[in-house]
């Protein structure tokens, strides 16, 4: 009876070192390029809000036109550094980010950092929320199509085209016509209990489930006309295990690599979603922001966001590795077409 | 077969035991296009049946059918299935799944994509005990263990956690084989199982599917390939279009033919043909009076000059004095090559070791060799498209891998090639027409499409006559043709720059045996023509005997055994010649 | 199958008789046929261009002629989509908005894909430090997902149309230059291209002949696809207040003008965003239909 014991004990051992060898060296690596975007996003908005044209000071100070004393403007030059030479103030500004300190906003009279901190939880809840359902909304779909025949295909292939064509803005409203104005079920603003959740979630996880949808429909067609499906057949399995212990999980593996680009396309989805439903929270920031010219907030939503869009990707390629364990690993390119 | 006097269905047990298989009158189509008419079969528990046949010819479905796997939208009609004395004839899906792994086991081609790539392979073979069994966990490891020793993977425990990337061609066959074995089923399809492992490999699966035939399981043994069945299979079935065409032990069917087609595929095969003989039948039946008068003039037999080609040496009456090099020049030498890979986690592949090899004009050099033998890296160096890390080509007697490309490229057209996916090799945008056009004008003294449009034309219409083809082909794509004519549009491409060497890796190892044998006589006769000089690499140890001269043996990375192929094949001096050599599979 | 066995073996040679494939169709019934999804969204796509060149002959009236009188009409005979809160005809400025979405959503797919294909080109061809270069700077421009990278050009350089139009064909670009480098790679170390340098063809005429065609030759379907999602971003550009002003009738600018009456007017958003909706999905189709025809060309 010892046999299944050293089955269990090899390869156990096994599978520590080659997690080891799948994801030690790789993680390290992804973390050293994870430094070198965020310095260069930083280096990027840096320069770019350079080209604003105008004295930020002056920005500062109520914008272009509102009368300003000259020893106003000095003193709010020397405040944020803006006497330095711009070299200087750029290495200013990477010790700062260095250290965690994303400056102060101009419009609003506070520190960027904890500003951006009250508002980051709204926004990950709202995202992560949105890329569970997307994903249980493409599973759900795949799985009623596939073996239901050609029209099945065809309306499962449809349903998730026009998801995906579906703009964020036009959903919201629609739904909050449907759900609140018609129905009355449900909050047309984002309150904070559950119901508030659901539009929003639903806004964003619709058109999501679409694009993944039709990824998985591709690998899981392929899957499902592969050899080791017709031997798990001749083994006597049914189709609903071919299913699920086959082909969806070939049929996913594409769909997790995209979910870090997924999850991006939701922050940026955020913006539009947080300001239909009135729900505070880092993407309306980021529009207030951009609308009143706030740079140190814009900068320092956009350096959130880039931190926790790579920290999403390197999770992703982890949870790919791990859902596909063949030494030979092919290049996932997460991106692609939007 | 004869169907009419099997046991009747009614008294399954009444004195001799039922058989493992019994189908009569099977027919399945696929909408108006029927593939498989009228099949009658019958095989005894212990017994091996072949069913022989080229691609098309129906024998995959037949044997998908008998598992209720023919495909969606198949109509299988039958007067009877029986699997071990039992009907399966109209069984509903859920009674089917009761049956398949339990009663019916299936063994397909590659095992790479035939077991689940994701999966450790024990729970790929323990999957058939779940679903057919109660056994718990612990008991279903221990089978699984069971049935790896059992065909004879070395080290099951250690191999069971493992996924089928990450074993060996022929463990991965073995492991397949443990899955389709592990409730002992009476009966075993094993469709094409052999087909694309090395020959010592394939030798030991064989061997293995004796064993299990031994004990006492009906195989049902799926094939193209006549040689490789006639060593373990008790009778042979034939099937041409749909139908089989003639049934009998491995001796009648291979010794005595006799229906046409039989005798087609039988001469097809290269094995043990002495080079020039034709292996596919010469085409008169095919020709209308009025294309043989113009078609007259390339026959081999009556070959009275090649006005579209330059014939430099020999005599054309006298096709086999071609061979003969009007000079001792070699045309291709390899001296001293070296390449090594980079392979993951600083691992180093020494592809190619000290090779060396010298290949007189007009002269075919036949390289054979497993896979991984670097037969193919040799090949790309000898076409300079890989640098070596140390020794050298020369070509003509000059210097050739040495060279900058810059200064290559206007001897180049002296070198054509030939590719196995030959599909790959056609720019997907290009028609015949483009394709052969490109070929011609780079091949042009002065490299201009535009220059003599009407000269390049013509050459083309030369090029497609000479390797067999229309010139109604000339507007299709690759992608509408079938694979003889793909390679044959592939020849025509390389013989465009009117080389003196053409270097041929794998030209036949996709094609169907009769078609293999119909480029094989084109190659053959274009080196006659031509004066070419070949440097074939193959697998298959039957091709290189039947096209080479000299032959080299290859075996990690080093040539280990080279020499005229006549000796080589008979006496051979090296343990790995004489190994392969008996492994290759040959008719009886 | 044997009408061709016959022509191929007139030549003399012994022809082509391959039994093989011969349960295949012919080539010819695998070409995709047109079906009703293409023709529908073929002519969605003739509506629409009709409506961008030539509004007046699907919606006669003028798209900014107010009638105080009849303010936040529903959909009526008269007036199909309903009006807006000066009276204004919503149909005939949703069909007189087709130019401007389209417009903006072609010209910003042009600026992505050009953007794309000339640094996926310099990528692909360029050798190993441009390439190394070019995935860096992509990278970290994916770290500015979805409508960030327009976000913050709109800050550097103000709101509007234009604008717009610039910052969603850069948010674009990256993804774009990746599957343009990706194709270009994968077609340079095809067997083609390798057969071709095997014939002696110089490295410019292999790139020229070979590669450079057969990587481009996505770009009409990558475009087609992406023309549906420019529209979408410029218009919630637009919604946001960033991209086209109203009272210009382009679909976004429209939205954004009916979400103050959403709860009283619904078709003031219902109508402008359905048209954007059927856009995108009509440039999906018909992306998908070229593909399906050059996969099989």
């Amino acid at each position: 009876m010892a046999e299944p014991l050293t089955v269990a004990r090899s390869s156990g051992g096994r599978r520590v070192r080659r997690l080891g060898v799948l994801i030690g060296w790789p993680l390290a690596r992804r973390l050293g390029g994870a430094v070198f975007v965020l310095w260069a996003v930083a280096t990027l908005t840096f320069f770019a809000v350079r080209l604003i044209p105008g004295d930020p000071a002056e920005a500062i100070l109520g914008g272009p036109g509102s009368q300003t004393s000259p020893e106003a403007l000095a003193a709010v030059r020397a405040e944020y550094g803006l006497d330095q030479p711009v070299f200087l103030q750029y290495l200013a500004q990477l010790g700062r980010l260095a250290t965690g300190d994303l400056g102060r906003s101009y419009a609003l009279n506070m520190d960027v950092g904890p500003l951006v901190l009250s508002q980051l939880g709204g926004t990950l809840l709202l995202a992560v929320l949105s890329l569970t359902v997307a994903w249980l909304l493409a599973l759900g779909l795949a799985t009623w199509s596939t073996g239901r025949g050609a029209m099945a295909r065809r309306i499962g292939s449809g349903l998730e085209i026009v998801a995906a064509a579906l703009p964020h803005f036009w959903l919201a409203t629609t739904l909050i016509v449907v759900a609140s104005v018609w129905w009355g079920i449900l909050p047309p603003i984002s309150t904070a209990d559950a119901r508030g959740l659901v539009l929003p979630v639903l806004t964003l996880a619709i058109p999501l489930a679409g694009f993944l949808g039709q990824v998985m429909r591709e690998s899981l067609t392929t899957a499902l006309e592969s050899p080791f499906v017709l031997s798990a057949r001749a083994r006597g399995e049914s189709e609903r295990g071919v299913l699920w212990r086959h082909a969806l999980r070939h049929a996913a593996l594409p769909a997790i690599g995209l979910s870090g680009w997924a999850f991006g396309s939701l922050i940026s989805g955020a913006v539009v979603v947080e300001t239909v439903f009135a729900r505070p929270g880092l993407g309306r920031t980021l529009l207030n922001a951009v609308t009143v010219r706030d740079v140190p907030v814009v900068i320092g939503v956009v350096m959130v966001v880039a931190l926790a869009y790579i920290l999403m990707t390197i999770l992703t390629d982890l949870a790919s590795r791990l859902a596909d364990p063949r030494p030979t690993t092919n290049t996932r390119t997460p991106g692609g077409a939007q | 077969m004869s169907a009419a006097d099997a046991v009747p269905l009614a008294v399954p047990m009444s004195g001799r035991p039922a058989p493992a298989l019994r189908v009569r009158n099977l027919s399945v189509g696929f909408g108006s296009q029927t593939v498989v008419r009228g099949v009658s079969l019958e095989l005894a528990p212990g017994e091996c049946l072949a069913i022989v046949g080229e691609s098309g010819s129906g024998k995959s479905v037949t044997a998908r059918s008998l598992l209720g796997l023919a495909g969606a939208g198949a109509q299988v009609s039958a007067d009877e299935i029986s699997l071990a004395g039992e009907s399966v004839l109209g069984l509903n899906e859920s009674a089917w799944r009761r049956r398949r792994g339990r009663d019916v086991g299936l063994v397909l081609q590659d095992a790479l994509a035939s077991l689940d790539p994701l999966r450790p392979i024990a729970r790929e073979i323990g999957d058939s005990l779940r679903l057919h069994t109660k056994l718990d966990g612990a008991a279903r490891s221990r089978r699984v263990l069971e049935v790896l020793t059992a065909v004879g993977l070395p080290d099951p425990e250690l191999y069971a956690g493992r996924l089928s990337g990450e074993l060996s061609g022929g463990q991965r066959q073995r492991a397949l084989i443990a899955a389709a074995l592990a409730l002992d089923p009476p009966l075993l399809i094993a469709d094409e199982p052999t087909t694309a492992l090395d020959v010592t490999v394939q030798a030991q699966v064989l061997d293995l599917l004796e064993e299990i035939r031994d004990r006492g399981t009906a195989i049902l043994l799926i094939s193209h390939d006549l040689a490789v069945v006639s060593r373990i299979a008790n009778r042979i079935a034939v099937m041409h279009d749909g139908r089989i065409i003639e049934t009998g032990t491995p001796n009648e069917v291979l010794g005595r033919p006799t229906h046409p087609e039989t005798r087609r595929m039988l001469a097809a095969v290269p094995v043990d043909k002495p080079r020039g003989t034709r292996l596919a039948p010469a085409p008169e039946p095919l020709l209308t009076p009025e294309q043989t008068a113009g078609a007259g003039r390339l026959r081999v037999a009556e070959r009275p000059s090649a006005p579209a080609t330059e014939v430099t040496s020999g005599s054309p009456g006298a096709a086999p004095d071609a061979r003969t090099p009007s000079s001792p020049d070699l045309a291709l030498e390899g001296i001293g090559l070296n390449k090594t890979f980079r392979g993951p986690h600083g691992t180093v592949q020494h592809a190619v070791d000290d090779v060396n090899f010298s290949l007189p004009r007009g002269r075919t050099l036949g390289i054979v060799g497993e896979s991984g033998s670097g037969k193919t890296t040799t090949a790309r160096l000898a076409l300079a498209l890989t640098p070596a890390d140390s020794g050298v080509v020369r070509l003509l007697g000059e210097p050739w891998s040495v060279l900058p490309e810059k200064q290559r490229r206007a001897r180049r057209r002296l070198v054509g090639a030939v590719y196995q996916d030959v599909l790959a090799s056609f720019d997907p945008r290009l028609s015949v027409r483009e394709i052969l056009r490109h070929a011609v004008a780079v091949a042009a003294p002065d490299g201009r499409d535009g220059a003599n449009r009407r000269a390049g034309e013509a050459r083309v219409g030369a090029l497609l006559d000479d390797v067999g083809l229309s010139a109604a082909l000339l507007d299709r794509r690759p992608t509408d043709l079938s694979g003889g004519q793909r390679q044959r549009v592939g020849i025509a491409r390389a013989l465009a720059s009117r080389p003196q060497i053409l270097i041929c890796d794998e030209p036949v190892s996709a094609l169907d045996v009769s078609v293999q044998a119909q480029v094989l006589d084109l190659l053959d006769e274009l080196q006659r023509e031509l004066a070419l000089t070949l440097l074939f690499i193959s697998h298959d140890l039957g091709v290189i005997q039947h096209v080479s001269d000299q032959v080299a043996v290859m075996h990690a990375g080093r040539i280990v055994e080279t020499g005229p192929a006549e000796q080589v094949f008979a006496q051979p001096a090296h343990p790995y010649t004489e190994a392969l050599l008996a492994a290759v599979p040959r008719l009886v | 199958m044997s009408e061709l066995e016959i022509t191929a073996s007139a030549a003399g040679r012994p022809g082509a008789q391959d039994a093989e494939q011969s349960g295949r169709p012919a080539e010819a019934a695998r070409r995709p046929r047109i079906n009703a999804v293409e023709i529908a969204a073929g002519l969605l796509a003739l509506l629409l261009l009709t409506a961008a060149i030539a509004p007046q002959l699907l919606a006669p009236g003028d798209p900014l002629a107010i009638d105080p009188l009849s303010a936040f009409g529903a959909p009526s005979w008269t007036h199909w989509f309903g009006t807006d809160e000066s009276g204004r005809d919503i149909y005939t400025r949703v069909i007189d908005g087709a130019r401007d979405s389209l417009v903006i959503g072609v010209s910003a797919t042009l600026i992505g894909l050009g953007l794309g294909a000339v640094l996926g080109t310099a990528a692909g061809t360029l050798g190993a430090a441009v390439d190394f270069t070019v995935n860096r700077f992509l990278e970290v421009l994916f770290a500015f997902p979805g409508l960030l990278l327009a976000l913050l050009f709109i800050l550097v350089f103000g709101p509007g149309a234009g604008s717009a139009i610039v910052a969603v064909g850069l948010s674009t670009a990256p993804g774009y230059a990746r599957i343009i480098r990706a194709q270009l790679v994968r077609v340079r170390s095809s067997a083609f291209v390798e057969a071709a340098t095997v014939q002696g063809l110089s490295r410019a005429r292999i790139l020229g002949r070979h590669i450079l065609p057969n990587t481009l030759a996505p770009l009409l379907v990558l475009g087609t696809l992406g023309v549906g999602q420019a529209i979408v971003w410029a218009a919630a550009l637009s919604y946001l207040g960033l991209g086209a002003q109203p009272p210009a009738a382009e679909w976004g600018a429209m939205l954004a003008a009916g979400r103050t009456y959403i709860t009283s007017a619904w078709w003031m958003s219902f109508f402008p965003g359905l048209f954007i909706v059927l856009t995108a999905v009509c440039a999906t189709a018909l992306g998908r239909a070229i593909e399906r025809r050059m996969r099989h060309a």
